[in-house]
């Protein structure tokens, strides 16, 4: 199955190589077919599980865009990806690879709940505010450390990301156990790890009654229209891309490739930690919750923004997209669960693959577009889902300071 | 504090640092091999995850440990050629393809653990061996020679790396492929087929890294490496890409992380900073590599896929 | 050329994933349900002979007209076989399962509260009569949307708290009490006079559990060594392992431990043939003569309580609380430990003590 469909974009490259069209196909098709194949794949990991594939998918389908409930739920969903998947866009195309998503959403989680403790008096219109604001500090600095390290100390930040992610839950789990704790006994074993119930004027309000739809939705996509503003129409965001397709040139060129570094890191983990406020304010709990771990806060997000930002081809625009598609996935993979007994980690293992078909097909239209560019001219550029000048990933320490 | 250092207490310690060190070093030798060659594979994690799962399966199934073990192993030689095919071959963006890889294994494994098995079924592990001679002496030999099999075999496998990487031609041909590819081609050297071969033995390293997880907890649950994959490429960078180093950087880990365990056992630190306790192992290997690994420059090419020129 | 190679390696790539699939589902082709329809006999056997006097049939009237089926829906925080908190609630509503005429629907691995709050609130919209929040993680969950839905009957546990909401029960355990009497066991049976006691973090019902059983332990022994290591995660095996190992260092020869990720240190009590406690539901299966007994919940009286009210037409309101007393924690021995007879009599008073409230367990 899965090798009757992977011909198609093999049919498309040897194709482009002559003409417009394969290019075309290659450009516009890439990455629907990279999904199409992963939705075979897991058809057939679904048929050897003994469940129903059509069923399944449609279980999919409609728990995550069947009504407008569900699309709220999936629009809810997509927000922390979209902002940590914004966040990665900026990062990488700095040429640094942020992996720290996971600690950066904790700690702005964090950051923003004790902000409402601390003032839980404020009117709605000034704590609001002051809480993403709080939210994106707490994961800004998250972020700022490894991007620190980095760009001063040649840290991988691969490595200090990691790490400031082991810290960042054991750091959760001592504030809402600890100082940050709801003292009002609700248990016999005592306290249970959250905050208590945070202010209703900090809450996000919901948007269209009977949905879950909150503000936290419009503030996430406005936030990925100015960061793509911010890459693509400022001079700090030209320096970004620059630094991360050659610090060494963009150091000759006067630019202050370590304070870039720091800064393209600092804004990554505000995003992320943008996301984890949203996810304290935007909940339906009022309250910051933890299980023990991470990802019982941030739902693997920081993990999962990586796919989305990538799938929408590291541009924050496309990454809105990809975060609904995304979003809808995870939402779906629930109804999945329910409808045919197939646990929603194949929804996971999907997104993986089609991480990889999505990279590997990305290759192929980079030599399709240079070998009709031999061809056609330099003029024949057609519009790319893909970044045109995708930063190469060395996920190093910057062989060329 | 004294309780601490007492002959069993430190013996103990450093021989379940050492065992709980293992999974890292053999994923950590396996990722700096690759790097090595100019390979970056961030999808340890989820192949470590799917060797994990594969030895406990088989072991389940068969209740054959050395099957179990290889099986495990075979898997993460399986993921190699996918890894190698995307990463050498289709020369896709390394960093990127290996959280696909990662995300891979962990929805893989859950759902197979979920389907397959279900209930945790203790499985029974790989025994201590002590070596004869050196198990009896004093202190040294509970601490070093009375473990198990595979750990003697991660170790070995670390003067085993440093030859080949440092004495023998085809060492010098993955550097050379590491450092500069475009001459190592004109030498004749075959590029792509030198990084499929760091990659597979990098993958089947971390298969076989999943194995040893298995064997110390002697039980399969999702998401069982808990990011070790991760940390483990980490002390890649730690180890400053020479096998000796990433030894230290695994042990260093490990060992932290069984002292603050020891530690809390023997109430030396309190309760009530349990939790910012259990951050030493992070925070000390982040503070160390800011001190030590400072020097050391990692390969040229490290993460770039070689187009040949025209 | 190039192109001709990938192809071929791309055909290749095929065939092993085709492979890599089919070999990993091979076993697979009569699909495990999800949920274990028949209870485990220790779970029938230890339901509380309460009496529920109210028979499906004679159902008083509910706000919605009550249905002749209780369609029951449960969220839980792990896996429906997790040999621990999951289980002994899904164990319970199976044994119940024809008494009741249960529609039963569970979700479960849902540890990322934000898509268990999706969840509950889903079946709470399905026409779920009762839906059931088997995790302290999930009450504020209920705090907000029980309001919403005024029809439906929720749960939640472990907690003691209701929130004042007329559609909200909770359940509680007091395994402070199992943990003093398994405390009590492992100081008798303990010769170096050290315990290892392993939890995740120091919060609800493990703290709880872990507290108990150094009380108990000090209330035989005072001098006894018993420092808690709380691992600092729930899912970690590596780590369990390790403190337990840790733990076997430092002379601790009687072992307990509670969390998901307890099976690891399991694993080191088995290996270095130590007694092992259990907690939550019965550990034997995991090392059948390491384990002395088990702390049982068993949420089958509670549940039945609950059923009953909502039957008689009231959605919420109360708090249960399961004790040795109630039958709603019980401790399980193990046959397979050769348990002396000295240590089974004094386990045995301090339950006889416990339930009839002569000994007083601190909390």
């Amino acid at each position: 199955m899965r090798e009757r469909v992977s011909d198609g974009p093999t049919e498309a490259m040897v194709a482009s190589g002559r003409g417009r069209w394969g290019r075309f196909l290659l450009t516009w098709f890439a990455l629907p077919s990279a999904l199409l194949v992963a939705l075979l794949f897991g058809a057939v990991m679904m048929l050897a599980l003994g469940a129903d594939p059509i069923a399944g998918y449609r279980a999919l389908l409609e728990g995550a865009f069947g009504g407008s409930y569900a699309l709220s739920s999936t629009a809810i969903q997509a927000v922390p990806l979209l902002l940590v998947g914004v966040g990665i866009c900026i990062a990488f195309r700095a040429n640094v690879f942020n992996i720290g998503g996971e600690g950066q959403i904790a700690m702005g989680g964090l950051l923003s709940a004790a902000t409402a403790l601390v003032f839980p008096d404020l009117p709605g219109f000034i704590l609001m505010p002051l809480v993403l604001l709080a939210g994106a500090l707490g994961g800004a600095i998250w972020g700022a450390i490894p991007g620190f390290f980095k760009a001063n100390y040649n840290v991988n930040e691969i490595l200090s990301t990691i790490m400031l992610n082991l810290v960042a839950v054991q750091v959760m789990n001592y504030l809402l156990a600890g100082p940050m704790v709801d003292q009002s006994p609700s248990s016999v074993g005592g306290l249970i790890p959250e905050t208590k119930v945070l202010p209703a004027s900090a809450q996000l309000p919901i948007l269209i009654s009977g949905t879950q739809l909150h503000l936290g939705v419009p503030i996430a996509v406005l936030v990925a229209i100015g960061v793509y503003i911010l890459l693509w129409r400022t001079s700090f965001g030209f320096q970004i891309r620059s630094v991360g397709l050659s610090r060494s040139a963009s150091a000759y060129a006067g630019m202050p490739v370590k304070r870039t570094i720091t800064l393209a890191m600092t804004l990554s983990g505000a995003m992320c930690g943008l996301a984890g406020a949203i996810l304290v304010f935007g909940s339906i709990s009022h309250r910051m919750v933890s299980d023990g771990s991470l990802t019982g806060f941030t739902g693997s997000a920081g993990f999962n923004g990586i796919v989305v930002a990538l799938f929408g081809g590291l541009n924050p625009l496309w990454t809105i997209v990809s975060a609904y598609l995304f979003g809808g996935m995870i939402v779906g993979g629930s109804a999945l669960q329910v409808a045919t007994g197939v646990p929603s980690d194949l929804v996971t293992a999907l997104s993986g693959t089609i991480v990889v078909l999505v990279v590997s097909l990305e290759y192929l239209r980079r030599r399709a577009r240079a070998q009709s560019l031999a061809v056609a001219g330099p003029r024949a550029a057609a519009p790319p889902p893909l970044p045109r000048n995708a930063p190469p990933l060395a996920a190093g320490g910057g062989g060329d300071q | 504090m004294n309780q601490f250092f007492t002959v069993d207490v430190l013996t103990t310690t450093i021989a379940s640092g050492i065992a709980l060190a293992t999974p890292f070093l053999l994923a950590a030798l396996g990722e700096t091999i690759g790097q090595r060659s100019g390979v970056i594979n961030l999808g340890v994690d989820g192949i470590m995850l799917l060797g994990a799962f594969s030895t406990y399966y088989v072991e389940l199934q068969t209740g054959n440990l050395l099957l179990a073990i290889l099986a495990g192993t075979a898997t993460g030689t399986l993921m190699g050629v996918i890894t190698a095919f995307v990463s050498v071959t289709l020369k896709a963006e390394q960093g990127i393809s290996g959280i696909g890889v990662y995300l891979f294994g962990l929805g893989f494994s859950s759902l197979l653990f979920q389907k397959l098995v279900g209930t945790p079924l203790p499985i029974s592990t790989l025994p201590p061996v002590g070596i004869p001679g050196l198990d009896s002496i004093p202190l040294i030999g509970g601490m070093f020679f009375n473990q198990s099999l595979l750990v003697y075999l991660a170790f070995l496998l670390v003067p085993v790396a440093t030859f080949v990487l440092n004495r023998t031609t085809y060492g010098l041909k993955i550097k050379a492929v590491g450092e500069n590819p475009a001459a190592a081609d004109s030498l004749g050297v075959s590029v792509a087929l030198i990084r499929w071969s760091t990659v597979l033995i990098g993958c089947t390293f971390a298969g076989l890294a999943g194995a040893a997880l298995l064997m110390y907890g002697g039980i399969f649950q999702i998401n069982l490496t808990q990011s070790e994959g991760f940390i483990a490429v980490a002390l890649v960078y730690f180890g400053a890409w020479r096998p000796v180093g990433v030894m230290f950087g695994s042990l260093l880990y490990g060992l932290v992380g069984v002292v603050i365990l020891t530690w809390k056992s023997l109430g030396i630190i309190p309760l009530s900073a349990s939790d910012l306790a259990a951050t030493a192992p992070a925070v000390i290997t982040v503070l160390a590599l800011l001190f030590l690994a400072r020097r050391f420059r990692q390969p040229a090419v490290l993460g770039r896929p070689y187009e040949r020129e025209g | 050329m190039q192109r001709n190679r990938d192809r071929k390696l791309s055909l290749g790539l095929a065939a092993v994933v085709v492979a890599l699939v089919a070999g990993a589902c091979s076993g697979s082709s009569t699909p495990a349900p999800t949920v274990a329809p028949s209870p485990s006999p220790a779970a029938a056997a230890s339901v509380a002979p309460s009496p529920s006097p109210a028979a499906p049939a004679s159902v008083a009237p509910s706000p919605s007209p009550a249905p002749a089926t209780l369609k029951v829906a449960l969220v839980a925080p792990s896996a429906v076989n997790d040999l621990a908190f999951t289980q002994s609630m899904v164990e319970a509503l199976n044994s119940l399962k024809t008494k009741y005429n249960l529609d039963i629907a569970i979700s479960d691995n849902q540890f990322v509260v934000a898509t268990a709050a999706n969840v509950i609130q889903n079946y709470a919209s399905q026409g779920y009569n009762l839906v059931i929040a088997h995790g302290s993680q999930y009450g504020s969950i209920l705090q907000q949307l029980a309001p919403k839905f005024p029809n439906v009957s929720f749960a939640w546990g472990t907690a003691g708290s209701t929130y004042n909401l007329p559609n909200v029960f909770a359940y509680q355990v007091n395994s402070n009490e199992g943990g003093f009497v398994q405390g009590a066991m492992a100081a008798l049976l303990s010769t170096s006079k050290v315990l290892g006691v392993i939890g995740p973090i120091a919060v609800g019902d493990a703290k709880l559990y872990v507290d108990g059983f150094c009380a108990g332990a000090k209330s035989i022994v005072a001098s006894i060594t018993c420092n808690p290591v709380y691992t600092g995660s729930f899912s970690d095996v590596s780590l369990m392992s390790a403190a337990a190992t840790t733990f076997v260092a430092n002379k601790a020869d009687v072992l307990t431990g509670t969390a998901q990720a307890v099976v690891g240190a399991i694993g080191v009590a088995k290996t270095k043939n130590l007694p092992w406690f259990g907690t939550q539901w019965t550990q034997a299966s995991l090392a059948p003569s390491q384990v002395v007994s088990s702390q049982v919940y068993n949420w089958a009286p509670i549940l039945e309580q609950i059923f009953a009210t909502i039957q008689a037409g009231k959605l919420g309101g109360a708090t249960f609380t399961a004790t040795l007393g109630n039958g709603g924690e019980q401790i399980q021995f193990n046959p397979g430990f050769n348990l002396p007879a000295n240590v089974k009599a004094k386990a045995d008073e301090l339950i006889k003590g416990i339930t009839e409230g002569t000994i007083n367990v601190p909390q």
